[in-house]
């Protein structure tokens, strides 16, 4: 991987001049898959499902673009990415083009877990070539933050208030890694923007895969969350340290863990700076946080026993 | 903003924009309340800021060096003075109601002669 100073040198792939949110990680993460695709040896094309990050980068008549961008509706970005993929192939057959392009769909937690889940699953299933990047902001902020399934325990969000009955969402979160690694894809991975380095070799090594690859990662919500917009990145990285978001990658079914915290922080760390959890911290509330902290470890010693274990799906036939 | 909104008959089939990255044409600097200033001499190019910036409001030169900040875009959000990491920092956050008529050299002055 390159160095910063040659990375800046690039073009950027996504302009300034959108309109999200002042300390919106969602550029920061396209700027980083930008910086590590290899723009001189193939093309981009990107479908964008619908989402803060589609309707701020593309408001008629400005587009943020610097490459071939279509906006598909909430639930079809895979989809849309399937159809210039096999447009793209055929196009190669009949010799009407001999450019090297790859494909990316882009899309939120509500365009990725909830909505757009089953276009998502028939495209893997077809073996696209393409990589799908989900934004996971936790809910859909883009309509004012209401409770998706990426929503993590007791995340309190406008459909999911808390009160004096109910201390926000109730249910743990989708493993969405796990569901989408049961198509058996070649890779699969989970990063986040504030681990540039471990963020863009993963987008390297998924955007030369042949076949479909999948990047889940994370992306700090200054409005939704609740914390100043300056935090952005060390919330990032408070999930990473406290393991709530492990950085690891699932290559033919084997898990690899990228980055071990030297010391594992307590949830706390991660929780206390944002406003969605902060009736966490209330009196009598404390076996909340024990519960998250409970959920948090059973994932981490879970991921951590599938990498010693190191088994490839497919090996073990003989 | 675009000067005159385009009749029905002469938008683009499928609402397509020929022109890529014109957002460039829209001004987002005037969200700003706190405005960062960047002091060179301390600067170590580790080119964080640039990495981790929304708005691609860190100028580069052709050798892939930071020359300043491009205050036409720049929301003022300060995850760059928030990673900066040398200490004491190279950029610093200021409000913009404080920056009025000063250039940038008499504002960086300003607020990073204290600590000389």
């Amino acid at each position: 991987m390159a160095l910063l100073n040659e990375l800046a040198k690039k073009k950027e792939g996504l302009v300034n001049g959108h309109r999200l949110c002042p300390g919106c990680t969602h550029p920061v993460i396209m700027r980083q898959v930008f910086a590590a695709a290899d723009t001189d040896k193939y093309d981009i094309i990107i479908a964008a499902a619908t989402g803060c990050f589609e309707v701020s980068s593309g408001l008629y008549p400005y587009t943020s673009w610097n490459v071939p961008w279509i906006h598909s509706a909430f639930e079809n970005a895979a989809s849309t990415i399937s159809g210039i993929e096999a447009m793209y192939k055929v196009w190669k057959r009949k010799g009407r083009t001999n450019k090297d392009i790859r494909f990316i769909a882009l899309a939120s937690d509500g365009g990725t877990y909830d909505i757009g889940f089953q276009a998502l699953s028939g495209a893997i299933e077809r073996g696209h070539q393409f990589l799908y990047i989900c934004n996971d902001n936790n809910a859909y902020q883009n309509t004012g933050n209401q409770r998706s399934s990426a929503t993590p325990f007791g995340g309190s969000t406008t459909t999911s208030p808390n009160g004096k009955i109910k201390f926000g969402k109730e249910q743990p979160r989708k493993d969405i890694v796990s569901i989408i690694e049961g198509h058996h894809l070649p890779y699969t991975a989970q990063a986040s923007p504030s681990n540039w380095r471990d963020l863009m070799n993963k987008v390297k090594k998924a955007l030369d895969v042949n076949g479909p690859t999948y990047l889940n990662v994370i992306e700090p919500c200054t409005t939704g969350w609740g914390f100043p917009p300056n935090m952005a990145i060390e919330i990032a990285q408070l999930a990473v340290d406290t393991c709530v978001w492990p950085l690891y990658e699932v290559i033919n079914g084997k898990v690899v863990i990228n980055y071990k915290p030297k010391k594992k922080l307590p949830v706390t760390e991660y929780l206390k700076p944002q406003k969605r959890f902060a009736h966490l911290f209330k009196k009598g509330n404390e076996y909340l946080i024990e519960e998250f902290q409970k959920q948090v470890n059973a994932h981490w010693e879970w991921l951590l026993k599938r990498e010693e274990c190191g088994i490839e799906y497919g090996t073990t036939k003989e | 903003m675009a000067e005159k909104l385009l009749n029905w008959d002469e938008v683009l089939i499928g609402g397509a924009i020929k022109d890529p990255g014109n957002s460039k044409q829209y001004e987002t600097g005037s969200w700003r309340v706190e405005r960062p200033v960047w002091n060179q001499d301390t600067c170590i190019q580790c080119m964080f800021c640039w990495v981790y910036c929304p708005d691609s409001s860190i100028k580069v030169d052709e050798n892939g060096k930071m020359t300043g900040i491009d205050y036409t875009f720049c929301k003022g959000c300060g995850i760059c003075v928030e990673q900066c990491p040398t200490k004491p920092k190279s950029l610093k956050m200021i409000l913009e109601a404080e920056s009025k008529g000063k250039t940038e050299e008499e504002l960086r002055k300003e607020v990073f002669s204290s600590e000389k």
